[in-house]
């Protein structure tokens, strides 16, 4: 029975997405309700937070993101991100948020030219984001990692910027693909947008994957959508 | 009908590593005397009507819009069969 006061987390599927039923599983194991949205359709269906998952949505043709970005869920992706609805993109959700324009920045092909596949430690710099909140600030966690285009790249301008913001929401602790300053993810001004390259859906047990430590992104929207 | 080409190239600051790998590729295959190499994209859109300046700074638009990301990209358009570049385009 679908709990009426459970906080409802909507995981966008679009064409391509991989990691939708692993993102929908790591909102129900942190006590939210996961909503299945559709990338055709203009509703969110009353959802208090989404997230856009990892994959290659659209098969990643002409940049990657760059085609989900006009997906029609997305007009009201970004009018509720506006409005302060907590948005997360992981991996290729990262990717359409920065297509999007709803983060600064771009996401562009690892500096080693391969596809990189492994646990990745990372230190949390920011817990004053809607998806970090159940973080210590500085705590190292592991999560997985698994890109071909993850490289994060901005002109120094918008880095000087987002590290004076306090905008820096995670970064690696061993650069894995060549990101500029080590960075991982970043926030919105308001921290309620965050694009993370690495995928705590798929840190949320301890049975697979490198343990739960992905579980507090998706514990800290609870918190921040309740609160 | 009109053909015009939009040619999406990475920003000069930007890594290429797509460009690094051809470039790696080239003298193990003998072609020397290469010193750098860049990699984009070519669009050819083909539009019906008159080509006025009315079109052309729609393509523009489609440009910057969907084919070109300006955070890390810059864009040049061409009219197919005309001289020269119709404007390049650096955000």
């Amino acid at each position: 029975m679908p709990d009426e006061l459970a906080v409802k987390v909507g995981v966008v599927t679009f064409p391509g997405s991989l990691d939708d039923a692993d993102a929908a599983r790591a909102v129900r194991l942190a006590g939210g309700e996961a909503v299945a949205l559709w990338h055709g359709d203009h509703d969110l269906r009353g959802v208090d937070a989404v997230v856009l998952p990892g994959g290659f949505s659209y098969g990643d043709y002409l940049r990657c993101g760059a085609i989900a970005r006009f997906a029609p869920v997305m007009t009201e992706v970004v009018e509720a991100a506006n409005r302060g609805m907590p948005v997360l993109g992981i991996c290729n959700g990262f990717q359409v948020l920065c297509e999007s324009h709803l983060l600064p920045g771009a996401l562009i092909r690892n500096d080693h030219r391969k596809f990189g596949c492994l646990d990745q430690r990372l230190r949390i710099e920011s817990n004053r984001t809607s998806w970090t909140s159940s973080y210590d600030e500085g705590a190292e966690v592991t999560i997985v990692l698994k890109n071909g285009e993850g490289a994060f790249v901005a002109d120094a301008g918008t880095l000087d910027r987002l590290e004076g913001e306090g905008r820096v929401v995670a970064r690696y602790l061993g650069n894995p693909n060549g990101s500029q300053r080590d960075i991982a993810g970043v926030a919105n001004e308001r921290g309620n947008v965050v694009g993370l390259m690495p995928h705590p859906e798929h840190a949320v047990e301890d049975l697979c994957g490198p343990g739960a430590d992905g579980l507090g992104f998706f514990t800290s929207v609870l918190g921040a959508v309740v609160g | 009908m009109a053909r015009v080409v939009v040619d999406v190239m990475p920003k000069p600051e930007i890594l290429d590593p797509q460009g690094k790998a051809v470039h790696g590729a080239l003298p193990r295959l003998g072609f020397t005397g290469v010193t750098d190499v860049r990699q984009g994209k070519r669009f050819e859109l083909e539009l019906d009507g008159d080509l006025t300046d009315e079109r052309l700074a729609e393509v523009r638009k489609m440009a910057e819009t969907l084919l070109s990301n300006p955070v890390i990209e810059d864009f040049e358009v061409h009219v197919e069969g005309s001289s020269g570049a119709s404007g390049r385009h650096r955000a």
